[in-house]
């Protein structure tokens, strides 16, 4: 008995009196859904993705793209979703793989968190017209500063400072390695970042020599499998980032198949061409906090304690107790990933079942590490699920004191969340190695979309500090009286620390 | 423009003690010694210096010559963990004993540890191109040796009158390198991923000048030791996780 093929999931319909049949559908669908049959263009829906790159390209708007309705026995419990991967599985006995973000059907407490504005009693500001202080430097910052008159009067600062990095907009791109991702796509974030005044992370694929001109931009990641990582490496980065975790799959290591290590893949990861590389779950040389520590230290002994080192934990059950021995750790910042965040590929269950949302998780953190005084002496960096400027103004206001957009860097440059990126066949350029896919995305041009993107959001918000009455970013980081929750329960509410509306 | 220098570690705190090597090999001194070592980490951490060798007197903390590049350390005593740790190129030579995951992530270069080494030896360690790094225990290795080997070679020569290891999970994971074991090892010790095989003489002469070194380190007769019955632990697999995914 066989269990047979489930619907397709998306239905393409193509408008005969739009369509010229000029193939050109044919040739950006990277997964096979058009060909042409006797003067007609025929489409196989069972293969779609939903990319929307063939709709995107169509010179007449001929194309259509729909999800088919549920045709299975309506259950609220046994959804079509549920039913489909236990086919997949009863088929295959394999570990289902998934891209992109969570995809499970949780309430999004940034939607149920509203910002504060001025009336009357105090007076909100006009970015246009008033100086709004929105630059923020990420790093270790002295618990308390000593000064002394020089002779000709000046003070001078006796405490040494120690590295921070400059940001021109609390926005950051966080990490995604080329191997991941197209070059071009690295390329366009880098460019992008450059010119905004902000860092990208290199992601665990070490750096490619193209991207060597914006290395003081970079951020270079070393993860459990050291890929890319020598001394030069190192000292080529503005920072330093540890990735212990990832909020799409806290608990897990990570696996590039060897079919997309292509030889420059293998070039910057210093691996051999189609080998396998396997990031194991820990890293070997971290059994405890003390261990975290210790590589933090060498990393800082290695490049002479000239750069900021950030580790990056996914959000879960203890984020905060981790978070308050990082910060003990010597590190310059912790980068919290909620269970938003996306991913190339992730085993399905733990995109969409495993760690906790990014909003309690910086708001815990924030609060353990101020009741241990010691926020003051590490940033933190919010990240997993950051979609628009109020999602921004709320993390910082939450407790952060900067963003990393993963995901939404990518729609800007032209990803529509199809969630296929595993399957190395991006039609869009961006999660693909193949030479014919990699070239569709222009570099300089999604470079200019990703800077409008984080220029726009900056702008924002400037306008909505301004709003409520707040003219520089230290004084909305952590500020949670700018917050209220609607409709959000009690007990999170006590998380978040924030009062309910109408309070 | 000194070329060679003491440093007096006792009391110094292990950055002024990097700083001073860092200092000494840009100014061209390629011998250092290292005196009254006693628990300080980080040394050598990311030393560039080819023709650099360094002696410590001593007994050196975590994570020696981690990211080096270059210099050969000479260490007479035990060692803390992890001595070796994604190390890119040089030579440690150890004369004594070392700690946990001796030679973690090394991509290039040799350690040599003249008796036991801790659990975990030779995890995860790399090769690429010309690099290809090298780790050779006299003694006895401990449970998880070689895990995640993804490049090179591990050898382990149980010189102590012992089987070389004698604790599971040997090559645990293991998806490429391999690991040469003097003696055997039960097959019930190796881990997922991980086949015993008999070594052919490509791999005898494969070892032969990582143990003639060995010999020359620590007073050893490298003909006695390669005359020795071998068997060699590699991959079952060169790709271990290919079949564990479908799609979504």
């Amino acid at each position: 008995m066989t269990i047979g093929s489930v619907p397709p999931k998306y239905k393409i319909a193509i408008d005969r009196d739009q369509c010229m049949l000029c193939e050109r559908c044919i040739d950006n669908c990277s997964y096979g859904v058009f060909r042409k049959e006797d003067q007609k263009i025929i489409a196989d829906s069972r293969k779609c993705t939903a990319c929307h790159r063939c709709i995107a390209m169509c010179p007449r708007d001929a194309i259509n793209l729909h999800e088919k309705p549920n045709d299975y026995r309506s259950h609220p419990v046994w959804t079509r979703e549920t039913r489909e991967a236990i086919y997949n599985q009863a088929k295959s006995g394999k570990i289902i793989l998934s891209g992109m973000g969570n995809a499970g059907d949780y309430p999004i407490i940034f939607d149920k968190l509203v910002l504060d504005a001025c009336q009357v009693t105090n007076p909100s500001i006009d970015p246009l017209r008033e100086p709004m202080e929105i630059r923020t430097y990420i790093g270790k910052k002295p618990r308390q500063v000593e000064v002394s008159k020089n002779s000709s009067g000046d003070y001078d600062l006796n405490t040494e400072l120690a590295p921070n990095l400059k940001l021109d907009t609390p926005v950051m791109i966080g990490h995604m390695s080329y191997g991941a991702i197209s070059l071009n796509a690295q390329l366009a974030m880098a460019k992008a970042v450059h010119e905004v005044g902000t860092y990208m992370g290199t992601g665990e694929g070490g750096l490619h020599k193209s991207l060597f001109p914006y290395q003081d931009r970079m951020i270079v990641q070393i993860a459990s499998g050291r890929f890319g990582v020598d001394v030069d490496y190192l000292e080529r980065g503005a920072a330093i980032e540890i990735k212990i975790g990832q909020g799409a799959k806290p608990g897990i290591g990570g696996h590039l198949p060897g079919e997309k290590v292509s030889e420059e893949v293998s070039k910057t990861r210093m691996i051999p061409i189609h080998s396998d590389a396997i990031s194991p779950a820990p890293h070997h040389d971290i059994y405890s906090i003390e261990d975290l520590a210790q590589l933090v230290r060498s990393l800082k002994e290695a490049t002479e304690w000239k750069k900021p080192v950030f580790v990056k934990i996914a959000a879960v059950h203890n984020a905060p107790a981790i978070a308050a021995g990082i910060a003990r750790s010597s590190a310059d910042a912790v980068v919290i990933d909620g269970f938003k965040g996306g991913t190339g590929a992730a085993p399905r269950v733990f995109r969409d079942n495993v760690g906790i949302p990014i909003e309690a998780a910086v708001a815990a953190v924030d609060s353990k590490l101020r009741s241990q005084g010691v926020r003051n002496e590490i940033s933190i960096i919010a990240s997993g699920g950051i979609r628009n400027s109020a999602d921004l103004t709320k993390s910082i206001a939450l407790g952060a004191d900067a963003v990393y957009i993963g995901t939404a860097a990518l729609v800007a440059m032209g990803c529509r969340v199809c969630g296929s990126c595993y399957r190395g066949l991006c039609p869009w350029g961006i999660a693909t190695q193949r030479p014919e896919l990699v070239k569709r995305l222009n570099p300089d041009e999604a470079s200019k979309n990703v800077a409008n993107l984080i220029k726009g959001w900056t702008l924002e918000l400037s306008e909505l500090m301004g709003a409520a009455g707040i003219n520089s970013i230290e004084s909305l980081r952590g500020n949670r009286d700018r917050l209220r929750g609607y409709m959000l329960d009690e007990g999170l509410m006590n998380v978040l620390d924030v009062k309910t509306v109408g309070a | 423009m000194a070329e060679e220098m003491t440093i007096d570690a006792k009391n110094l705190h292990y950055t002024p003690l990097n700083r001073m090597l860092r200092k000494a090999v840009s100014e061209g001194t390629t011998e250092i010694v290292i005196n009254n070592v006693l628990g300080q980490r980080f040394i050598g951490d990311g030393l560039r210096g080819d023709n650099v060798n360094i002696t410590i007197n001593g007994l050196p903390g975590g994570d020696l010559a981690m990211f080096m590049n270059g210099p050969t350390v000479t260490v007479n005593g035990n060692c803390d963990h992890a001595p070796g740790n994604t190390m890119n190129s040089g030579r440690v030579i150890i004369h004594g004993s070392t700690g946990d995951a001796t030679a973690h992530s090394m991509r290039g270069g040799e350690v040599y540890v003249r008796d036991n080494i801790g659990y975990r030896g030779g995890i995860h360690m790399k090769e690429y191109q010309e690099k290809r790094p090298v780790l050779v225990v006299g003694g006895c290795g401990r449970a998880f040796l070689g895990e995640d080997l993804a490049g090179g070679l591990l050898i382990v020569l149980g010189l102590c009158g012992e089987c070389p290891v004698d604790e599971r999970g040997v090559g645990s994971g293991i998806h490429g390198g391999k690991i040469i074991l003097r003696g055997d090892v039960d097959e019930l010790k190796l881990g997922i991923g991980a086949k015993k095989e008999d070594l052919t003489q490509e791999d005898i002469d494969d070892m032969r000048p990582f143990i003639e070194n060995f010999a020359k380190y620590f007073d050893y007769n490298a003909d006695e030791i390669l005359n020795s019955k071998f068997v060699k632990i590699v991959p079952s697999s060169a790709r271990p996780f290919a079949n564990k995914y479908c799609w979504e």
